[in-house]
């Protein structure tokens, strides 16, 4: 059973594409491999004052697998820099009550990060540095520390493409492809 | 049951008779647009996942218009533009826009239309968000990222879901001191910013029809600014003008059933819009222009696929004229093709270009992005500390122009050039 375990970083609303990763790093390409890394020592540079560095400063990759946000996760641009610079930089899944349309596309077609939807407004009820884990297959948060446990939306046919790499090794997995 | 504009294109365009939102169905794509911002990337998916010597599924439908970092130092920046040249190349493609030739035209969302390649009827993707903008001409068109590209542009086909339809109807006639962008800034701020998510806004309603293209267009761009997948206007006989002027390919023009079904219906009279402005930091915090007077602004900013176009100078040189702007104001055309009009087109004899000299303004950027979005540290008009910008953009995120500490007010060019003129927030109608 897939095991997403390991410490949250939580967002609110309307966190839009600027701020997951800014204009002035999409020069770097996702598909060149040391331009990828770099996206991911990027990711969410773009945040106002006030929250803690994403990626710790001179650190190429960040301490949180999963980020919890509010409404409209990924607004704004189509960059597919988005959701990869967050795979890249260690982020496993976004759990968020809603999603722009084309982030969340890009999401799955990059396989990048599960990215889940919860019913209930996660992101007033935790904290950036609890300990969570997310149990794949039954969509389901487990918060570590009080062992209470959220049912998230369940992906269905989201969760295989992420779980193959995205859309190319999914079509070729399941025959739609050669 | 009836089907509306956008379930006729996908359904066409999917081989099939009827459809209804929420089908899943493979669409065959008439154009694919890129840039230089997310071409790279794209040509990086298409060579890993086809072979590195695979040929394109079309060359003739696929539009590459570098755009977003042209006039830039930035090493990576001509790395990725010569990525696109030598691809083309190899591909042998008839249509790249390539910067520093006589073929650079600057913003893909105005060049596309200008060099005939929004069709009414036809289905458009492209790597940018605002690709929705090409619903102005009847098309179906929307943003995407480069692995769905990288798959077009091998197999020019693309699984999407039908959206649902939202229509907002306007009545009447547009007032003189109205403009597109005060009709959408208020639709958005009605809706929110997420208020049209996943679906397709269609715009109706004599007062649309009133509107030129362009003003339609700044209309369809916005669309994703309240998250839908798509922006729509029927084709009429200016769409037919500004396209069979543009190009001869044939087209077959599409029409929302008389008993189509739409998830909601808005409905508006023209004469209540009033100029208005979006609030930092999001589009939707709409806010009217003549109560936000005491907001101070250090700069203003006419350019961009949303405020960049030639209707857009013109309604600002018509605030201008024997005015002077009393803060740095920034005019960035959108394409060459703009860039021309400011020299040829008169207001009372006197060309845009001489205008705006007259007035004050900033010396004319070359046609590209610029600062619309931020981009590499030496970009045009980029913000760099506090500033608080009054812009003819479309978005108003933290940092989107450059700077996380400076604010973004997003206007009409009228309120953009009647604000440059007090140096505060200023509704236009004080100077009409």
């Amino acid at each position: 059973m897939k095991v997403i375990r390991g410490t949250v970083y939580v967002l609110k609303d309307d966190i839009d594409t600027d701020q997951i990763i800014p204009a002035e790093f999409l020069n770097l390409v996702p598909t060149i491999p040391e331009e990828y890394a770099k996206l991911g020592s990027h990711a969410l540079c773009g945040l106002p004052a006030g929250y803690p560095p994403f990626v710790k400063p001179g650190a190429i990759k960040a301490e949180y697998p999963i980020i919890i946000a509010g409404r409209n996760f990924g607004c704004g641009s189509s960059r597919e820099h988005a959701p990869v610079c967050l795979g890249a930089a260690g982020v496993k899944a976004v759990v968020a009550e809603s999603y722009a349309r084309i982030f969340f596309r890009n999401a799955v077609a990059t396989g990048e990060i599960y990215p889940f939807e919860t019913p209930l407004r996660l992101c007033d009820l935790f904290k950036t540095g609890d300990q969570m884990e997310i149990h794949v297959e039954k969509s389901q948060l487990i918060n570590q520390s009080s062992g209470k446990s959220y049912t998230l939306k369940d992906l269905g046919a989201v969760a295989p493409v992420v779980e193959a790499g995205g859309i190319f090794p999914y079509a070729r997995k399941a025959g739609i492809i050669k | 049951m009836g089907m509306t504009i956008t379930e006729k294109i996908i359904a066409r365009a999917a081989g099939k008779r009827v459809i209804g939102p929420g089908d899943n169905v493979w669409v065959e794509v008439d154009i694919l647009l890129t840039h230089d911002v997310c071409g790279p990337g794209t040509i990086g998916v298409f060579e890993r996942e086809f072979g590195t010597t695979a040929k394109v599924w079309d060359k003739s439908k696929i539009v590459i218009i570098p755009d977003h970092y042209i006039f830039t130092a930035d090493q990576k920046a001509h790395r990725n533009v010569d990525t696109l040249r030598t691809f083309v190349k190899e591909q042998d493609m008839p249509y790249f826009y390539d910067p520093g030739t006589h073929q650079y035209k600057g913003v893909c969302h105005v060049a596309l239309p200008e060099e005939g390649h929004v069709r009414p009827g036809e289905v458009i993707f492209g790597t940018d968000s605002h690709t929705c903008t090409h619903g102005a001409m009847g098309a179906f068109a929307t943003g995407i990222g480069n692995t769905d590209a990288g798959f077009i542009m091998g197999a020019g086909k693309l699984l999407i879901k039908v959206p649902k339809s939202m229509r907002f109807q306007v009545h009447g006639s547009v007032p003189p001191y109205i403009m597109g962008k005060d009709i959408i800034l208020k639709i958005i701020g009605d809706i929110g910013f997420d208020g049209a998510s996943y679906c397709a806004m269609e715009f109706t309603g004599e007062a649309i029809h009133q509107l030129s293209i362009e003003e339609r267009m700044t209309i369809c761009n916005m669309a994703i600014e309240a998250g839908a997948k798509s922006g729509i206007i029927e084709p009429d006989e200016k769409t037919f003008k500004y396209v069979r002027s543009r190009t001869n390919k044939p087209f077959e023009a599409v029409y929302s059933d008389p008993d189509a079904v739409y998830e909601s219906d808005h409905t508006y009279d023209a004469a209540t819009f009033e100029p208005c402005v979006a609030e930092p930091h999001v589009p939707s915090n709409y806010a009217l222009a003549r109560e936000r007077n005491h907001i101070q602004l250090d700069r203003a900013y006419i350019g961009s696929c949303t405020g960049g176009k030639i209707t857009d100078f013109m309604a600002a040189a018509r605030i201008l004229k024997g005015q002077k702007v009393t803060i740095p104001t920034f005019l960035v055309p959108a394409t060459v093709e703009v860039a021309e009009a400011l020299i040829k087109t008169p207001i009372d004899g006197v060309s845009l270009v001489e205008i705006f000299a007259a007035a004050g303004c900033n010396d004319i950027a070359p046609p590209s992005c610029a600062a619309c979005l931020g981009g590499p540290a030496d970009t045009f008009g980029r913000t760099s500390g506090t500033e608080v910008v009054i812009s003819t953009t479309n978005r108003n995120f933290p940092g989107r122009m450059g700077s996380k500490l400076s604010q973004i007010y997003l206007a009409s060019p009228l309120t953009v050039a009647a604000s440059a003129i007090r140096g505060h927030i200023t509704d236009p109608r004080e100077f009409m």
